[in-house]
């Protein structure tokens, strides 16, 4: 199923919690609305799933205005962050209640649920109470509960929250394969941005409200439109600092203070020529330390994460955070040059915070 | 370092132990002298003041039809007044949780301040209205069992009773149902619930304990309530066992007080009883949690 919306906007009293948002999404799709807690994400997805109404805009399922149904006429299925199981039925009932709803016949209530079971693996389960579960395996069932009615769209809520980071990783993986051998169109809340970038097709970025950004995993991570966009994706976090452009003998030049400057190169040529102060941005892991040539530096602190350390030292006035390989063996107080690649690095306006780079 | 172990352990039960021991004394003395003639202190002695004097007289009450009128009314006003309570405490209760309107805030704090009111200073204004509803055909006084809901009827006792009750377990129902996830109500409305169905398949089955406990709590209130009874049923036949015992009290003179004990005892019993097997839902009121739902 086609969805999409046209200036959704929803007010809590005077908070405005979503701020005219434009979206379309296509049929079997897998989108991710990803924002920080209280961005007005969930408050999107249950405006979707008809909770909450709109105060202005409006929602089009396959082109058709759904802003007044309520849920049990959009033909959707939900999978919350509390599983939100039925504490009172067993898992039986839980899986077939929406068929209950819509008096099937019990022959079919019983096919379904095995079918659903055995495609969650749950089959063994359905004689339990969601409170003998693990959480795990109350997730299957809130996602077989979701499933059975076989509906055209999909929300989920944060549904891997509340999962240990080893069963959110696998989790991960079955609900996106899922997801792509039914071709049900998805729409997928979370705050994890691997989450979001390993799961989703496309993903909707949003800030207080504010739709930022609404593209494929890899243009977000390579083509930041904002500065807020640049912080909150990619892991470990941007390195972003205060430098002044100044063009010398027709090379541009932008200076870390204290006499540190880094070339910009021809393909990331500002779209306005400023000189002056702009926010500079780079990836941790385009940074390149034990280089022969490069910015002298003293390392202030080693972080080991495993498969990388990551370094923190100080380049002009500006703290740069930086990965390097364990077998460097790097400790604090040694002094190291390093190399930024600046094919990679992005630049920003400080005033407005949108990308002096990309459109 | 014995010592001390002692003092913890023992200390507390000492205290309490000196604390109930009055009342435990209170019990005993009418177990005790529902069976004798007189007692002396905690001993049963007979008329001329001897240690003896064991008999069954005292409950001689129970062979007459009177007793069985008002013990029935009694289940009847306890009973009514449940139900009345439960049901409409569920959908309130609901409907201040989870509902947004108008004067939602307005209410609840009205509620409690109806609940602040003692019962007596509206004695008087309650006796006009009944009489009021007493006019009403059919509702007034014509209707099986209850008597119709006006003045002088066991329905009009329920009624009062019921408004009186109210807000204590309107609020209770709130407490429970505000503990019920919202997710689990959102995901029954997209399983594809309406509302009311909502509530009674999916939202009442999570606060079960609240309800059990609003129950017992309503029907020991209405099994025990002697000022309201008192004051709206004037035939004897009509009242309660609470009324029916201080008819004993006030008519037969010298005052038979064994006779009465034995009455209170009766009249205890039940509810003794009811207690001993409910009490955990009781006090789920106060942990006020829904966790013994699944």
């Amino acid at each position: 199923m086609k969805v999409d919306i046209v200036n959704l906007t929803k007010k809590f009293g005077g908070i405005i919690a979503v701020d005219s948002i434009n979206l379309d999404i296509k049929d079997g799709e897998f989108v991710a609305f990803l924002g920080p807690s209280g961005c007005g994400k969930t408050t999107t997805l249950l405006m979707i799933a008809g909770i909450y109404k709109p105060t202005d805009g409006d929602i089009l399922f396959d082109g058709k205005r759904v802003n007044n149904f309520p849920p049990k006429d959009r033909d959707i299925g939900m999978v919350f962050q509390s599983y939100a199981l039925y504490p009172h039925m067993s898992v039986f009932q839980n899986l077939t209640y929406p068929l209950l709803i819509k008096k099937r016949p019990r022959e079919e209530m019983k096919k379904e649920a095995q079918r659903v079971a055995d495609m969650m693996g749950i089959g063994h389960l359905l004689k339990r109470r969601p409170g003998q579960l693990s959480g795990g395996q109350q997730q299957r069932v809130a996602l077989g509960r979701a499933l059975i009615k076989k509906p055209r769209l999909l929300l989920f809520d944060e549904p891997l929250s509340n999962l240990d980071a080893r069963l959110r990783i696998s989790m991960r993986g079955e609900i996106k394969k899922l997801q792509k051998d039914l071709g049900i169109t998805s729409i997928y809340v979370t705050h994890d941005q691997i989450e979001a970038l390993t799961m989703a097709d496309r993903i909707a970025v949003i800030k207080d409200g504010v739709l930022q950004a609404y593209t494929d995993p890899e243009d977000l991570h390579d083509r930041p439109k904002t500065l807020f966009i640049a912080e909150f994706i990619g892991n470990p976090p941007m390195n972003l600092f205060d430098v002044e452009i100044k063009s010398e003998a027709g090379r541009v030049y932008a200076n870390l203070g204290n006499g540190a400057r880094l070339a910009i190169p021809e393909s990331r040529k500002l779209k306005k020529l400023v000189e002056g102060k702009v926010k500079m941005g780079i990836r941790p892991q385009d940074i390149h330390a034990g280089s022969e040539d490069g910015i002298s530096t003293e390392i202030a602190l080693v972080e080991p994460m495993g498969r990388d350390d990551l370094i923190v030292s100080k380049v002009g006035n500006a703290e740069v955070h930086f990965l390097v390989d364990p077998i460097m063996k790097l400790r604090m107080g040694d002094r190291i040059k390093l190399r930024f690649d600046m094919e990679k690095s992005q630049f920003f306006d400080i005033k407005t915070e949108l990308s002096l780079l990309w459109d | 370092m014995r010592f001390k172990i002692f003092f913890s352990r023992f200390v507390p039960y000492l205290l309490l132990i000196v604390v109930t021991l009055p009342i435990i004394i209170g019990y005993v003395w009418i177990l005790i002298s529902t069976f004798s003639t007189r007692t002396y202190g905690l001993l049963p002695v007979d008329k001329a003041g001897r240690p003896g004097g064991w008999t069954l007289s005292n409950w001689s009450f129970l062979s007459k039809p009177e007793i069985w009128m008002v013990t029935s009314n009694t289940f009847i006003l306890a009973s009514g007044l449940t139900i009345g309570v439960v049901v409409v405490s569920m959908m309130a209760g609901y409907a201040l949780s989870r509902i947004k309107f108008p004067g939602r805030k307005a209410f609840l704090s009205l509620t409690l301040i109806l609940h602040a009111f003692p019962t007596v200073t509206l004695l008087i204004a309650i006796y006009f209205v009944l009489r009021w509803i007493s006019v009403i055909p059919v509702l007034g006084r014509g209707l099986p069992i209850i008597g119709g809901f006006g003045y002088n009827t066991l329905g009009g006792v329920i009624l009062v009773s019921l408004a009186l009750q109210l807000p204590l377990g309107i609020w209770l129902m709130k407490g429970f149902f505000d503990n019920v996830s919202w997710d689990m109500e959102r995901a029954a409305l997209i399983d594809g619930c309406s509302r009311f169905r909502t509530w009674r398949e999916v939202m009442v089955p999570q606060i079960r304990p609240g309800i059990a406990a609003l129950s017992i709590f309503s029907f020991i209130q209405g099994w025990g309530s002697f000022i309201i009874p008192y004051s709206y049923m004037v035939n004897a036949n009509r009242a309660t066992i609470a009324t029916y015992l201080n008819n004993l009290l006030s008519e037969t003179a010298p005052t038979n007080y064994s006779m009465v004990a034995a009455v209170g005892l009766f009249q205890l019993l039940p509810v003794l009883v009811f207690y001993i097997f409910t009490q955990k839902y009781l006090l789920s009121i106060f942990a006020g949690g829904v966790k013994g739902a699944a």
